[in-house]
């Protein structure tokens, strides 16, 4: 039996070199053996992309883009189609926990150098998959049809009439005059589309990883053969446990707290003539959205927005440091996690309104926070991470992976090290 | 370095609370313990059943339930006999039948709740311009859900604080925005008799009707948290195989 699975593969691979690839790429990969759980959050990434294609593909068979029966179709998801509430909660939440992987597995790449020569293009490459979730998760934020959907939509389709010819790209963008069934019907069709283009980008995105192989936490190549352990089965064991884990959190709120992160007013049907109160963007985008309502000017505050992602395509050439790793950069490493709280302040920002004052904070107002907060956001890419590429003291590194730490590394590891001797 | 990280961790929590919450400026609304909240709530049989017959005896009159079909009703205790009574006891517009013409026949189990009014004009005209919405999702669909709906249906009849408006047709209601709400105080002692006979307060009745709408929005709730439970002990076991798994592979890598 299994002799002639062996025959059948191997005249595949003969033919077709595509089981000896994934051999090479999943068995025999060498990767750094001294990885942390922060590396875990790549391969959970992929996961929640399958997840959220395969959910996504069973809610479009029930779904209808039409402005009239969209919000109907999604209750009737939720009521009447088998499973349909799990479906609809695993898509929404999916969404979220999608987020919050990438943004940890960014950060992940900010701290430990992860997008220095030679993986500038393997950077870059994730952050147009980040441009594509975006706009992705956007519209289908809109697909349900609720209040929020809509003027979430309008607000931010609006944005576009900032630029020169705005109206008309404004109006092109809707396929009418308003947000209407035009731009439902194509923001189905493209939210359908966007996720197989990022399943593109990802692998690209990984056939640039297994150029240089993975980063590790100590920023340095590997140098001798003990230094790396194959992929498998170190890895895939470590990415499973990682994704038990990480499963139970997104299994907690979908059975527990399935709208936790959603709105109410998007349990209410789109109306085009009832603006609600608040309108508020899913938290993911609440750190972008505040950078563009702390600018008064219009244009300026949309291109800062965008910026403040573009800026990310320019990382690997404004940090000039050739020291990989955080932890042998004292400065660098202090000034990330600032930068880190700079940006839950402006997701805070984000999700107030501008004229809300915070005595706590000697009466300034969410909007001068929100300007604060704009600048030091830019000016950490701008300013401070060049002038560290200059001017930093780094501490020495070690001399290889398998090498006993030399100063400045990690002090536990050494002093165990050293009561061993 | 430490104290960096609890900061951040202090302030993520922090601004997801916040970014939940909305910067939400009602005040806080009157609390009680449902019997449906946490992992492994419930919704009472009896309060569902009671907050059907207020429902069905004072908001149908303005409110529909349009996601609601009878036999769902099911969950709330009734049999099929009883179901049928209850479907019996409305009228459904159906047709066009052979002659092109619409008409009204008694509802079946499978039809659902049908309309108080025609369309949301004739809503309107009946309620002097203001919109009764549709409860089937009103527990989902406002800030602070079940407790937001107790507040509201027992919040009437307060004194008016100074400056605060209340304009005419309107009441005074300190938890709806604006503070005052074109809906008459529905819930009135008296105004429905449970089947052991008793007469409810105003807060028993606030209680079992915000039960029954809660149940009406999520409808999968309890089958949803029983399933929770199941999910979350697999993973935990699956989390736990894969951790003995790695130590047990992980002990043959040289640190
Ligand atoms: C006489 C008609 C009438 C009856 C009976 C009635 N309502 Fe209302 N209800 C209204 C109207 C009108 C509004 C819209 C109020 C507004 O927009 O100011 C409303 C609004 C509401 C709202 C929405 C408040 C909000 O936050 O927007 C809820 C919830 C509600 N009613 C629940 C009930 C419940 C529960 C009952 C039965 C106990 C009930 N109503 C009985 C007329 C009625
Ligand atoms: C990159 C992966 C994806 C992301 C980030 C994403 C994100 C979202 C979001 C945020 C919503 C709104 C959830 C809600 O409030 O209801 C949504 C809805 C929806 N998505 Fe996706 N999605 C992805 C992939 C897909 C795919 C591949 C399909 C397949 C067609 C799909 C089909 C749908 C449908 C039909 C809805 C509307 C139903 C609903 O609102 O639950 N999605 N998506």
């Amino acid at each position: 039996m299994s002799s002639k699975v062996t025959r059948i593969s191997n005249w595949i691979d003969y033919r077709l070199p595509i089981i000896s690839m994934m051999k090479h790429e999943l068995n025999e990969y060498p990767t750094p053996k001294n990885l942390n759980y922060w590396w875990n959050f790549g391969s959970l990434a992929g996961i929640v992309l399958m997840v959220m294609i395969i959910s996504g593909i069973f809610l479009a068979m029930h779904y209808d883009p039409n402005t009239k029966n969209a919000f109907d179709s999604v209750e009737h998801i939720m009521r009447d189609v088998n499973g349909g509430w799990f479906l609809r909660y695993l898509h929404m939440n999916g969404a979220s926990m999608f987020f919050i992987v990438v943004y940890i597995h960014i950060f992940r790449g900010m701290y430990y150098g992860s997008y220095k020569y030679p993986r500038e293009l393997l950077w870059i490459l994730g952050v147009v998959i980040l441009l594509l979730m975006m706009a992705t998760a956007f519209m289908g934020y809109v697909l349900p049809w609720g209040q929020m959907s809509f003027w979430g939509a309008t607000v931010i389709t609006n944005l576009f009439s900032a630029f020169p010819f705005g109206d008309s790209i404004v109006e092109w963008l809707w396929g009418g005059y308003s947000v209407d069934n035009p731009t439902l019907n194509r923001f189905f069709a493209l939210h359908y589309l966007f996720p197989f283009l990022i399943v593109g980008v990802v692998f690209l995105h990984l056939i640039a990883l297994h150029q240089h192989g993975s980063n590790n936490p100590l920023g340095i190549d590997r140098k001798e053969p003990r230094d790396s352990i194959p992929f498998h089965p170190y890895y895939t064991v470590k990415d499973l446990f990682g994704l038990g884990i990480f499963a139970f959190i997104w299994a907690f709120f979908i059975f527990f707290a399935p709208n936790f992160f959603g709105e109410p007013d998007n349990y209410i049907e789109a109306d085009p003539l009832v603006t609600p109160p608040h309108i508020v963007p899913e938290w993911y985008f609440l750190p972008f959205y505040a950078i563009l309502r702390s600018i008064p000017h219009k244009v300026a505050g949309v291109l800062a927005m965008v910026g403040a992602i573009f800026v990310l395509f320019f990382l690997p050439w404004l940090d000039t440091c050739k020291v990989r790793s955080a932890k042998f950069r004292p400065i660098y490493k202090k000034l990330f996690w600032l930068f880190v709280v700079n940006c839950f302040v402006l997701g805070f920002v984000g999700a107030h309104s501008p004229d809300e004052v915070f005595y706590y904070l000697g009466g300034m107002s969410n909007q001068e926070l929100g300007q604060i907060t704009t600048i030091l956001y830019f000016a950490f890419f701008i300013i401070a991470v060049p002038l560290l590429g200059m001017f930093e003291k780094t501490t020495p590194l070690p001399a290889s992976i398998s090498e006993p730490v030399n100063r400045g590394g990690d002090r536990r590891k050494k002093s165990r090290q050293e009561a061993a001797a | 370095m430490k104290k960096l990280l609890t900061t951040a961790i202090v302030l993520a929590i922090f601004y997801v609370s916040h970014a939940i919450a909305g910067g939400d400026d009602t005040e806080t609304l009157v609390r009680q313990d449902w019997a449906f909240e946490g992992m492994t709530g419930t919704f009472d049989r009896e309060d569902l059943q009671h907050g059907f017959q207020v429902y069905k005896e004072v908001c149908a009159a303005c409110h529909g339930i349009k996601r609601i079909r009878f036999r769902e009703l099911s969950s709330l205790g009734y049999n099929e006999d009883e179901i049928k009574a209850i479907a019996a006891g409305y009228e459904v517009k159906v047709g066009p039948d052979d002659m092109g013409e619409m008409y009204d026949r008694a509802a079946r189990p499978s039809d659902a709740f049908p309309p108080p009014y025609a369309n949301d004009k004739a809503a309107r005209a009946a309620n002097n311009g203001a919109l009764p919405p549709d409860l089937s999702l009103i527990s989902k669909a406002r800030v602070g859900g079940a407790d937001y709906l107790y507040s509201l249906l027992t919040g009437y009849g307060g004194e008016v604080p100074a400056g605060q408006e209340v304009s005419e047709g309107l009441y005074y209601n300190p938890w709806f925005p604006g503070h005052q709400i074109a809906m008459v105080p529905p819930l009135q002692e008296g105004i429905v008799t449970y089947s052991d006979g008793s007469s409810p307060s105003i807060a028993e009745m606030a209680k079992a009707v915000t039960t029954f709408l809660a149940w009406a929005a999520e409808p999968e709730m309890e089958t949803r948290k029983q399933s929770g439970i199941e999910a979350l002990i697999y993973l935990a076991v699956f989390s736990l195989l894969m951790y003995l798994v790695m130590r047990q592979v992980w002990s043959r890598v040289e640190k």
